[in-house]
């Protein structure tokens, strides 16, 4: 177990090192902050002494080397639009990224499991060959478009919900700004919420469904049936454990899939997050918030795709922990 | 010569006495998914032909004509049958147009994915030991970042850098390159998992006690026994590499408007679709829906009618 765990944290950091590497590429091949700092009034002589005492002619390994030093230290420069430190800018829109991810993620746990289920225990009913059909038309339409016709349906036509932004929003815990405690801001999470979980709640259930048929057809799922054992206890105790086994490895790098679908929802909500300051900074060339966001994406993948491996290793005793090729 | 004509109609037999063909001529949706799929290919091959006007020519739309809605509604003008969108450009052409774009790039991108993927796949699977681990390593992290999140960012460095003068001229290159790289290891873990059942089999013994060549084995050999996985993957690839490019171009980072995808048209009409121009942004993304949602239910058939081992977790 040790073997694993160091194996896949050394794994992490390696990773991590290459995200780090590509974002100090980025960052040196991208604007120049020279410009953004002095504007263009400044002679060429002043210039040359200005980059020599920012360093920004030492050799590529120093410069990397400053970088990621500071960048542990949490310091992954200044936005040159908000003239606020990067990371803090980032960070601010978080909460807003998670709310939407979490909303996304319940409506996905709490119909995906139940449908799944259902599909594969009763496959020849009308609702489970509906719900499959829906989910075959679910992972056709890209997400955007959901938004879009959640947007045009539900706020243009009907009316029902607010088509962007947050609404009202409370503080919770000094520094994180929530929308689950206001009707309106719950009124707000809805749409972005669904259009979020629109493409992953297909997956889902159709995953679900396949692994549960499979075990289904299982030797000691026979076994309990021959025991007498109440299909209740067979299909929810026995049978799901199992099933949710793939669905813990399929739904951890779904999570770092999420995160990029949340750019694409934010952008027709309006929803001011992450994604939505991606965007932004990408056309304003703003090239110390772009390093920033793709440090702490990267990150955000690489800690759920370690945990969920280590989850699985955990839960799982098949997988060998010895460090060696689990497949 | 001879040898080939003559075994050309008996391959025509063979293929029409297979299991193949009988399940498709049983399956009602799998008929239907097949002939609309065809629809699209012809449609966007025969784009120049069909189209009543060239939406890439200037000449031929007027500012005037902008936004009419499609000629079933009271406004609308028999001319555009779908409407036209803000710079008075036919609808129809465009989603042609538009449709012949998607496809391209969703074939072109899946082409290079399994050009990649199946020499990756074919040297993991057929040397295995060091490089068999290495290479799936690369695999599995790769498999960890999403597609879409990687496309989004390298993207948008690259228009950054490049501004979005040039990086408009580059797009679709670029879109082919970026959705292409990023989902090799699909192709990749597939074929290995084949090569590695089909290592272990008696022909391609033979084939090695005969002194052949690995390179040989490995392309001639083995290829063509993981050709069924190959072909179910495929289509649901080229069915996620026209959403992502839909979703690339919807952010900006795609097709550029004057020579729109189906994604750059959606997106271009969503900012009117809040002054009741709805037809901009919903016709093509109907349009966008029934093709991935073709091409998914032929890939759900074909994995059902050739049930290859695939790949999974």
């Amino acid at each position: 177990m040790l073997a694993f765990l160091i194996r896949r944290l050394v794994q992490a950091f390696v990773v991590m090192f290459v995200i780090s590497l590509i974002s100090f590429s980025i960052q040196d091949n991208l604007g120049d902050p020279l410009r953004e700092l002095v504007g263009q009034s400044v002679s060429e002589a002043e210039r040359q002494a200005l980059r020599d005492e920012l360093g920004l002619n030492d050799p590529f390994l120093t410069q990397y080397w400053r970088f990621a030093k500071n960048a542990v230290q949490g310091d992954l420069g200044t936005s040159y639009f908000f003239k606020e430190p990067a990371l803090d800018v980032i960070l601010k829109k978080l909460p807003a990224t998670l709310e939407l991810v979490f909303g996304a993620t319940l409506i996905i746990v709490f119909l995906s499991v139940p449908l799944g289920v259902y599909a594969a225990i009763k496959p020849n009913t009308l609702l489970a060959k509906a719900v499959m059909g829906f989910s075959i038309v679910g992972i056709s339409i890209p997400v955007f478009l959901t938004a879009i016709m959640l947007v045009y349906v539900f706020a243009i036509e009907l009316g029902w919900a607010p088509s962007y932004g947050r609404g009202e929003l409370v503080h919770v815990m000094g520094y994180w700004e929530s929308g689950f405690f206001t009707a309106d801001g719950l009124a707000h999470l809805i749409l972005p919420s669904i259009a979020l979980s629109s493409i992953m709640l297909p997956l889902f259930i159709r995953l679900i469904r396949a692994e549960m048929m499979e075990v289904l057809q299982s030797e000691y799922v026979k076994f309990a049936w021959a025991k007498g054992i109440s299909p209740k206890r067979i299909y929810f105790l026995h049978a799901l454990k199992n099933t949710m086994l793939p669905v813990i490895t399929v739904g951890g790098v779904q999570i770092g899939t999420m995160v990029a679908y949340t750019i694409l929802t934010e952008t027709v909500f309006q929803w001011p997050g992450m994604g939505f300051l991606f965007l932004e900074a990408v056309n304003r060339v703003d090239t110390p918030l772009i390093v920033a966001y793709l440090i702490v994406v990267g990150a955000i993948f690489v800690v759920t795709n370690t945990i969920v491996d280590l989850i699985y290793g955990l839960v799982n005793p098949t997988v060998k922990l010895t460090g060696k090729q689990s497949h | 010569m001879q040898n080939i004509e003559a075994s050309s109609p008996s391959v025509w037999a063979r293929f029409k006495g297979s299991h193949f063909w009988h399940s498709f001529k049983k399956d009602k949706v799998a008929i239907l998914s097949f002939v609309i799929f065809l629809t699209y290919i012809l449609a966007s091959l025969l784009a120049p032909l069909i189209a009543p006007f060239d939406p890439y020519d200037m000449t031929q739309f007027d500012i005037m004509d902008s936004e009419i809605p499609p000629s079933w509604q009271e406004s609308g003008d028999e001319r555009f049958v779908f409407g036209t969108d803000s710079q008075g450009r036919d609808m129809w052409s465009t989603i042609l147009y538009g449709t012949r774009i998607s496809l391209t790039i969703g074939i072109c991108a899946v082409l290079l994915q399994a050009f990649l993927g199946i020499i990756i796949g074919l040297a993991a699977g057929y040397f295995g030991g060091r490089i068999d681990s290495f290479l799936m390593r690369l695999a599995d992290i790769q498999l960890s970042f999403s597609t879409l999140m990687v496309a989004i960012i390298v993207l948008a460095v690259f228009q950054a850098a490049f501004g979005a003068e040039l990086y408009q001229d580059l797009a679709l290159f670029m879109l082919v390159l970026v959705i292409g790289i990023a989902e090799w290891p699909q192709y990749a873990r597939t074929i290995r998992a084949s090569v590695l059942a089909e290592r272990k089999k008696e022909y391609v013994d033979a084939a090695r006690v005969m002194g052949l060549k690995s390179n040989r084995i490995m392309f001639r050999h083995i290829l063509p026994n993981t050709l069924s996985p190959i072909l179910v993957i495929s289509t649901v690839q080229i069915a996620n590499a026209i959403i992502s490019e839909a979703s690339l171009s919807f952010l900006g980072l795609g097709m550029p408007p004057s020579q729109p995808s189906l994604g750059s048209l959606i997106s271009s009409g969503f900012e009117f679709i809040f002054s009741g121009s709805w037809w901009i942004t919903i016709i093509p993304g109907i349009a966008l829906i029934a093709l991935v949602l073709v091409m998914n239910l032929l890939g759900d058939w074909l994995r059902d009618v050739l049930n290859p081992k695939l790949y999974k977790g």
